[in-house]
């Protein structure tokens, strides 16, 4: 007998005793999904919680963004960003006339040469206020994972509109994506451990900077 | 020192601990660890009270979470078979484990037929319960870990004594030690002027890992959870570590444990919300990566899944048990144990410690080891894990009844003398006719002894009784001649 088929087997006789065979009538799971938190300002938590994490969060109107990223890089020092496919031409050519070296991912970056890039400048799918949370679904915009993990400080463009109050509403939000097979990465703050006498220490593997442009 | 030609540092056997009782006698005289624990676990107690409270229906999280985590184990088959086919359809190669020796050749196979003779990997529970590690070591495969705490407790050949924050047990200098004498022996050393300061020996672990994950083409990961629905797999994690083991390499095996299933995406907004401010009390971890199959130019492009049983059909055989099943590895019941706090995780004898190792390490193994017979007794009953387990696990049921199978074990390998004597009294209780039966001898014992006290007397079993007390001799009439001759007779 095949492994499946022993773990199989060994499943149906140690749950003989369930007599109803519809999971769903069997045990009924009391909760309302979706459900959104009654926050009276959903862009205030989001921000209020994300710079809890320690990363930098700045809130400009649509027609700032270029300026807003060319100020984040710099902020950062980043001498050199790569800019996936799907941004703005504009933001690119904020970012361009801004003296940062541009690297585009196309031809393919390496590993090698994606970790001697500074930044990377992307969008977002979802952000969600209660946790601070921003989801990545690696649309347009926002590049392959690969992109928004090697370079070591990360500038994401989130718009007002992408923002819900709470997780519930995000994975609402997010279905459609994971469903059609999309990786999502949800990133809370830049990457931290608390791995040495659980001291919160900020910046390990990932990139070690967030810095979020909110467009209200 | 090493002077044998291993790949990575070579780790004590769990095998090597005594049985809970005995072992705890030689933890609790490490002053150090106890410190160590108490300042650790007493920061994280008082943290996730904080961000469980943010959340005002967290009470009926709770509720949810349970009542997901059981209707997939009650259900498992289907929804086993369900995930199978989302993640075979989305170009996952699923593979099926009996046992932890089965796994382990999975993975090792993989790696042999990949050409790989190292591979990275995330911080996993299962990979510790089925000593993958050294499994491919055997092999000629080194296995790098990655997590910070799993990196201090590799390099320092040395074992995880909890289940979220492995180096728990280890202090700041502690760290700073292991890092400057082993770092170098197995790539990028730590910078000899490296200090005791977090930052400047996580900076260390940055740098000591990053060529590793640049070359690596294999990496091996569990799993947070696997979407029965979709096939997605979801990893919660900190460091990045994960998304980089998850990203880079050409090869990812994925071992996960045959309950870590949940029905839907949408059941995601239950856990994701719970685990985080129940495990490292934050409001979300830095990290949580889900993939759906192979992504086309997007991450590796050979994505194996190993659904591993190792017990959990045994666990699942227990209706009074199996709610050890929900346990979504969060570590709270640890960081909330005054057991846990004073004696540490090595003396659970397992990678399992704490409240969640007694209930379900001796249900996954069988009670044959005389450690897993110890450990449903490794408790006080005060049931503080009742109160944080964000998926409702009764512990202190679990391990009232575990002591009962326990109890049952030894008493059906060794009967005693005192099992004799209940079942004699069973025959006597059970029928009036059988009592009477016997007060015939009470009555004639009754009868010798008159109304004198009985002393000593070397009876075998009577003797341990009466050498310390006097007894009353039994009376020559019993009560319900008394009544007969009261009631029914005398008096009608």
């Amino acid at each position: 007998m095949s492994a499946r088929e022993e773990i199989l087997q060994r499943i149906r006789t140690a749950t003989a005793d369930v007599a109803e065979k519809d999971p769903i009538l069997d045990v009924p799971v009391e909760w309302t999904y979706g459900q959104a938190l009654q926050t009276p300002d959903v862009l205030a938590d989001f921000v209020e919680k994300v710079e809890d994490y320690k990363a930098r969060v700045v809130r400009v109107a649509e027609g700032d963004i270029g300026s807003a990223i060319v100020e984040a890089l710099a902020g950062l020092q980043a001498g050199s960003a790569v800019l996936p496919g799907g941004l703005p031409e504009a933001w690119v050519q904020a970012v361009t006339d801004a003296g940062v070296e541009v690297f585009r991912d196309d031809p393919e970056l390496s590993h090698g040469e994606l970790n001697l890039i500074s930044a990377v400048v992307t969008t977002a799918a979802v952000g969600m206020a209660d946790s601070g949370t921003i989801a990545l679904d690696h649309g347009p915009g926002q590049g392959r994972r690969a992109l928004s993990l090697l370079p070591d400080c990360h500038v994401c463009v989130v718009r007002a509109d992408q923002v819900v109050s709470d997780v519930p509403e995000g994975i609402a939000r997010l279905a459609p994506a994971l469903r059609a097979r999309r990786p999502v990465t949800w990133l809370s703050g830049g990457s931290a451990t608390s791995d040495i006498e659980l001291s919160r220490v900020e910046g390990v593997h990932g990139p070690r900077h967030l810095w979020v442009i909110l467009v209200d | 020192m090493t002077t044998h030609e291993r790949l990575t540092p070579q780790p004590p056997s769990w095998k090597d601990f005594p049985p809970f009782p005995q072992a705890v006698k030689t933890e609790l005289n490490k002053a150090e660890q106890r410190k160590n624990l108490r300042h650790a676990t007493g920061t994280i107690r008082e943290k996730r009270i904080t961000r469980a409270q943010e959340v005002p229906n967290w009470e009926e999280l709770r509720t949810a979470a349970a009542q997901i985590k059981d209707r997939v184990g009650r259900h498992l088959g289907d929804y086993l078979v369900q995930a199978e086919k989302a993640m075979t359809d989305a170009g996952i190669t699923v593979h099926w484990a009996s046992t932890a020796a089965e796994a382990n050749k999975i993975v090792a196979d993989i790696a042999k037929a990949k050409g790989v003779n190292e591979v990275v990997k995330i911080k996993s529970m299962v990979t510790q319960e089925i000593d993958l590690n050294e499994a491919l070591e055997a092999e000629g495969i080194a296995a790098w870990e990655t997590d910070l705490a799993e990196l201090i407790v590799q390099l320092g050949h040395d074992l995880p004594s909890h289940i979220l924050v492995p180096a728990i047990h280890r202090n700041r200098s502690e760290v700073r030690e292991i890092f400057t004498t082993e770092m170098g022996t197995y790539g990028a050393p730590a910078p000899a002027d490296v200090s005791d300061n977090p930052a400047e020996l996580t900076a260390a672990a940055r740098n000591h890992l990053r060529e590793k994950f640049l070359r690596s083409k294999m990496a091996v990961s569990g799993g947070n959870f696997i979407v029965a629905e979709t096939g997605t797999l979801v990893i919660v994690e900190s460091e990045g570590n994960g998304r980089m083991c998850l990203t880079l390499p050409e090869t990812l095996v994925s071992v996960v444990g045959i309950e870590k299933l949940v029905p839907t995406i949408e059941d995601l907004e239950v856990f994701l919300k719970l685990l985080p401010r129940s495990s490292t009390a934050e409001r979300m971890n830095p990290y949580t990566s889900l993939w759906t199959g192979v992504t086309p130019g997007d991450g590796p492009q050979d994505l194996h899944v190993v659904l591993l049983d190792n017990g959990r059909t045994n666990v699942l055989s227990d209706p009074e048990g199996r709610a050890a099943l929900r346990c979504i590895r969060c570590s709270a019941c640890l960081n909330v144990c005054p057991v846990y706090e004073r004696v540490g995780g090595h003396a659970y004898g397992s990678m399992y410690p704490g409240p969640i190792g007694a209930i379900l390490g001796p249900q996954l193994r069988g009670l044959e080891n005389a450690n897993d017979r110890a450990l449903p007794y490794a408790s006080t009953l005060c049931g503080a894990c009742n109160e944080v387990c964000p998926v409702r696990i009764p512990f202190t049921d679990i391990l009232v009844h575990m002591r009962h199978k326990v109890a049952e074990y030894k008493t059906s390998k060794h009967p005693t003398i005192e099992q004799g004597l209940m079942k004699g009294a069973a025959w006597v209780m059970s029928d009036g006719s059988h009592l009477a039966t016997v007060q015939v001898a009470s009555r004639a014992a009754g009868g010798i002894f008159k109304n004198k006290w009985i002393g000593p007397m070397p009876l075998p079993l009577v003797d341990r009784w009466v050498q310390a007390r006097d007894v009353e001799a039994p009376p020559t009439q019993t009560f319900r001649q008394w009544w007969k001759n009261e009631h029914e007779e005398g008096k009608q």
